[in-house]
């Protein structure tokens, strides 16, 4: 009988399909794992609704569990208590910064109309003086920003609470 | 259970035909940074539906997923709001018509984070993050264009006398919702009236937008009648399915 521990050391084989350095605990998706007489549960949820990577991870989990033989085990997606950014974990946070993505920063963008957004240090020269080029980036979970002092554009994760 | 599954088509319905109305537009943006916004807000409200619909299928119990709801039914088995199916049209008729939806969405969702029906709760707090960040855009956008050139102003003006017709059936309520709010699974949607009016306004007059007087309304998509632009929007949306029927990607 394999452990939870075991479990969930396989489990970090699973990536996230866009952002490949994250795996599904660190980015916080990976919510539950409970052993029933009928096998394993594992609960994961979406970051964003229309997340389209949910189906691929899923897969994904199969193919690494169906590797190492284990075969009794359900993937649950849930949507409550709806994911935060919070969940990604302190590891993550530098994975997304090293690999070029700005983390989360502890501010969320206010629904106040022309509001300042959040102050994004660049994840490549750390200068904090970038501006936000669009409220929604390359996939829902980011928007876009642009460094003013070495001029990289760069991805930030939105912080979402 | 019945009246729940019907409810939830309704406002699947709209999250699904206003998400394919988004996404029309992949490719086709003014200019790239609202193209994505769009797109990622189509995303969104596709994402919305498919929770919507799967819940819905699993109520209805007859074997049917989520793909079968969304794809295989009849136009007058839709039950959206006409609103949500009127043509992108110009830039400011596409954020008029998305910023009149969101401020009745976000507080749909806020009373349905309360709901009996803990699925329906669920649903409501996993979209209701994405919605006001959805309001937020839109709110943005009418006042920029309302408060903007003439020219910019002209269309918002003439698309919120347009679309104004449509909003009374955001609210629509029959035996299923007035079943439905007495069980506390939803809100009186009549109660929302009032705070999505005075919600409305308070953009509208930052915008110096007006409402129009003494005018009418309509729409029965609620009971499966719609405008004449559905079929062709339905034409697309199942053109796959139809033509290949149960592939798969």
């Amino acid at each position: 009988m394999v452990s939870k521990e075991e479990i969930l050391t396989l489990l970090d084989a699973v990536k996230d399909p866009e952002i490949p350095v994250l795996s599904i605990r660190d980015l916080g998706i990976l919510r539950a794992l409970t052993l029933t007489p009928d096998g394993w549960i594992i609960d994961i949820t979406p970051t964003y609704s229309g997340c389209p990577a949910m189906i691929t991870i899923e897969e994904e989990i199969a193919k690494v569990l169906n590797a190492h033989g284990i075969t009794q085990f359900t993937v649950n997606s849930s949507l409550s208590p709806a994911w935060t950014t919070d969940w990604i974990t302190e590891e993550g946070k530098r994975k997304l910064e090293a690999y070029g993505i700005a983390p989360p920063v502890d501010e969320v963008d206010k629904s106040v109309l022309f509001s300042k957004p959040p102050v994004v240090p660049c994840p490549k020269c750390k200068e904090t003086n970038t501006k936000l080029i669009s409220q929604f980036g390359s996939t829902a979970c980011k928007a876009h920003y642009q460094c003013q002092v070495c001029l990289e554009p760069f991805d930030y994760f939105k912080c979402l609470r | 259970m019945e009246h729940t599954y019907k409810f939830l088509l309704r406002i699947g319905d709209d999250s699904l035909i206003l998400g394919q109305r988004l996404a029309e537009l992949c490719g086709h943006g003014p200019i790239l940074e609202e193209d994505i916004a769009l797109t990622n807000i189509s995303l969104d409200l596709i994402g919305q539906a498919t929770n919507i619909y799967t819940y819905a299928a699993q109520l209805e119990g007859k074997g049917r997923d989520a793909d079968a709801l969304a794809f295989l039914r009849l136009e007058h088995q839709y039950l959206n709001a006409i609103l949500v199916e009127q043509p992108n049209g110009n830039f400011a008729d596409t954020l008029v018509r998305q910023f009149f939806f969101d401020v009745y969405r976000k507080l749909l969702f806020e009373q349905l984070l309360t709901s009996t029906d803990e699925q329906v709760a669920a649903i409501a707090e996993k979209s209701l993050k994405e919605t006001r960040y959805h309001l937020k855009h839109s709110s943005e956008w009418v006042i920029r264009l309302g408060d903007g050139t003439e020219l910019s102003k002209e269309r918002a003006q003439f698309a919120i006398l347009d679309l104004w017709r449509y909003t009374e059936e955001l609210f629509y309520m029959d035996e299923t919702e007035i079943q439905l709010a007495k069980a506390g699974v939803i809100p009186n949607l009549q109660d929302l009236k009032p705070l999505w009016m005075e919600h409305v306004l308070s953009i509208l007059n930052i915008a110096t937008l007006k409402l129009p007087e003494n005018q009418g309304f309509f729409g029965a998509g609620r009971q499966g009648r719609h405008s004449e632009y559905m079929g062709f929007l339905l034409a697309q949306l199942q053109y796959m399915q139809r033509v290949y029927p149960n592939m798969q990607w």
